[in-house]
């Protein structure tokens, strides 16, 4: 997908982050693989919707992305550039962040302007003036009144908060937004105000997004492309569509499935994927996903599925790989 | 006609505050029968935690509580004496909190914590108490139960702790499983088998249930009975399908609007919304609640709302084509 890559605004290459965990008083340290050999690409505009379990390596991965961790191995590129090569100020402005918990993201000892112009300070963009007139409209855009801005965190609701965070996001008008789970925290009618803003945002400022949930429902109404991360690995990426109505991957079509979705009657589905996900410092052999996979095989647990390429996106499963002997894209 | 398991009648709440009392539940009634899933929602300060904590005789001192009746299986839950309710508690009713990161003791082992309402309460010794510890584990999924007794909450993961939580609930065998949002901490697809869990042994043991979430999925998933709770009254209660086949109060038909639905919900179309916030319960509450926020509102909304009950299914709305709107918007 050479032309994809070519209009990326952030495109991942063989990222891979390994930990060192010493487990135990004198244990000795031993490697946990949180993202194994990500690539990504992200294409200017869209919304890239990242889903798995906790402990998949989602919030790893947008950690990398921010800047805050460094890849032990593999490329990030934002429009071509690589990360690594640019310093940390010049990537916040194209980089932000909306963090999940609105509570505990936003200094409480600081004003709602405070929070919301730092970004401005720590640049040194304009003088006292400027920020005031660049936090009221940031603010009217978030649908905000201005007379928020000398009030305090602890003095908002939740989804004010989260607005409030949001405002601080786009104040340096940022290109890519990295929204880790930024609405799991709030109630449902405040949800739905603010994916109903990010939307809104997103057409009028052009911005592309990065959006971590496990909330399946959500991804597939705000998202264009989605991935799914299954112990730090890429397993599936497709569009939207694609990858809700014709899953490739058993993985993900028992997170599908899990998803309960208000219709009485139906009970409690059952994914059939057993309790235990797997201890990322003891990944299982072979496919990862082997051990809970009702498909699997023995090559399964000897041999790690290779990524192919499928009509409208990617996936890691034997059963797709037209070369395996498991070959059989009907079954799963 | 059998006598419900549980019945309560104009249970009301009030916290005296700063400025006045705060009517936290205001006249709530509702039935239970064995083996019945009742499931509460409602959004965050609706009152539906406090309520649960009402009916375990678990409220804080300065709560003033009161009812026409509350009465458990003949018991007067209201008048009941702290050691006629210790003696109801984690035998005969028995409640799953929503933390399982904080509702264990993290000084005590998982086994010293299942055994203790055993030994407490029924006349058995150590070693039956473990075994039984032992099966309840291993009913709710937990594999190597027999080495997990000896371990700390610590060391588990927040989707074990839940299942230990659950187990230790139903430890005593009760009659009535009071659940405050069970799942909310969990990713979907353990969400899906702690649900089915439930749901099963609920079955099994002919067990009655209340399950608390502000998720409507669950709800339609697992509710024989919902009733849905806005600013400390319910305002709409009756069986599952009724009340999501034909919700009739306009803040019900909110809620639904509110969230995406997969196959329903176009994908990327902007949301409904519920527009303002919940009134202060501060004061004297006259009238609709939900008025102020609700797109029929009109000047009679300000009187006292009776109840407009169509066979089980009950709603305290005026407005005499709440069933007509229903359908509009559904076929909308």
């Amino acid at each position: 997908m050479s032309n994809a890559s070519a209009s990326a605004v952030l495109e991942l290459r063989g990222v891979t982050k390994t930990y060192h965990v010493k487990q135990g008083l004198f244990g000795t340290a031993r490697p946990l693989t949180a993202v194994n050999d990500v690539s990504l690409s992200l294409p200017r505009g869209e919304v890239l919707g990242l889903v798995g379990e906790s402990g998949c390596g989602k919030s790893t991965l947008a950690k990398i992305l921010l800047g805050l961790e460094a890849p032990t191995a593999g490329q990030v590129l934002v429009d071509g550039e690589e990360i690594g090569a640019q310093d940390r100020m010049t990537l916040a402005r194209r980089i932000q962040p909306i963090f999940q918990d609105p509570y505990s993201s936003l200094n409480p000892r600081k004003s709602i302007f405070d929070i919301v112009s730092l970004p401005l300070r720590v640049h040194g963009i304009g003088d006292r003036a400027h920020w005031e007139k660049e936090v009221r409209s940031i603010l009217d855009i978030v649908g905000l009144p201005a007379r928020v801005m000398n009030t305090f965190p602890s003095q908002m609701s939740g989804g004010q908060r989260q607005r409030v965070a949001i405002a601080r996001a786009l104040i340096m008008k940022p290109e890519i937004v990295i929204c880790d789970e930024p609405t799991s925290a709030l109630d449902v009618s405040v949800q739905s105000q603010i994916l109903n803003l990010l939307g809104d945002l997103r057409s009028e400022f052009g911005l592309t997004y990065l959006f971590i949930s496990h909330d399946l429902a959500v991804v597939e109404h705000l998202a264009t492309r989605v991935a799914v991360m299954y112990l730090g690995r890429i397993v599936e990426e497709a569009g939207v569509a694609g990858l809700f109505d014709e899953a490739a991957h058993p993985y993900t079509q028992a997170l599908l499935k899990s998803v309960l979705t208000p219709e009485p009657g139906l009970g409690v589905p059952d994914t059939q994927l057993g309790m235990a996900y797997p201890n990322p410092i003891d990944p299982p052999s072979g496919c990862h996903f082997h051990p809970r996979c009702p498909m699997a095989t023995e090559l399964c647990k000897t041999t790690a599925p290779r990524p192919v390429e499928t009509p409208g996106g990617r996936v890691e499963c034997h059963l797709h790989d037209p070369q395996s002997p498991m070959h059989n894209p009907k079954a799963a | 006609m059998e006598n419900p398991l549980l019945s309560v009648r104009n249970l009301t709440l009030d916290i005296p505050v700063g400025g006045g009392t705060l009517h936290a539940v205001r006249g709530i009634d509702f039935d239970l029968m064995r083996g019945e899933t009742l499931c509460i929602v409602g959004e965050s300060g609706s009152g539906k935690s406090l309520t649960s904590l009402a009916l375990m005789g678990l409220l804080g001192k300065t709560i003033r509580r009161s009812a026409d009746r509350m009465d458990f299986d003949g018991t007067d839950i209201l008048t009941a004496k702290p050691r006629a309710m210790r003696a109801l508690r984690g035998d005969r009713m028995a409640m799953i909190f929503q933390e399982p990161m904080t509702s264990l003791n993290p000084a005590y082992t998982i086994g010293d914590q299942l055994t203790e309402a055993l030994l407490l309460h029924k006349s058995v010794g150590r070693e039956a108490a473990r075994e039984r510890a032992i099966e309840l584990l291993e009913k709710v999924g937990i594999t190597a139960a027999r080495s997990r007794l000896g371990q700390y909450p610590h060391q588990l993961s927040g989707g074990l702790r839940q299942r230990v939580m659950i187990a230790m609930a139903l430890m005593c065998e009760p009659e009535l499983i009071i659940a405050d949002e069970p799942t909310t901490a969990l990713d979907v697809t353990i969400q899906a088998q702690i649900l089915r869990l439930l749901y099963d042994l609920g079955r099994e043991m002919n067990m009655a249930m209340i399950l608390i979430t502000h998720d409507l999925g669950v709800v339609a998933r697992v509710a024989d009975k919902v009733a849905v709770m806005y600013a400390g009254e319910l305002v709409e209660t009756g069986p599952a399908t009724d009340v999501f086949n034909t919700p009739s109060h306009p803040y019900t038909r909110g809620l639904l609007r509110c969230i995406p639905q997969p196959g329903k919900t176009e994908r990327g179309s902007t949301l409904g919304t519920i527009p303002g916030i919940v009134p202060s319960l501060i004061g004297d509450v006259q009238g609709c609640a939900f008025r102020t926020r609700c797109p029929f509102a009109q000047a009679e909304c300000k009187a006292d709302i009776p109840r407009r009950e169509e066979g089980t299914h009950m709603f305290r709305c005026i407005h005499p084509d709440g069933k007509r709107h229903a359908e509009e918007e559904v076929t909308a």
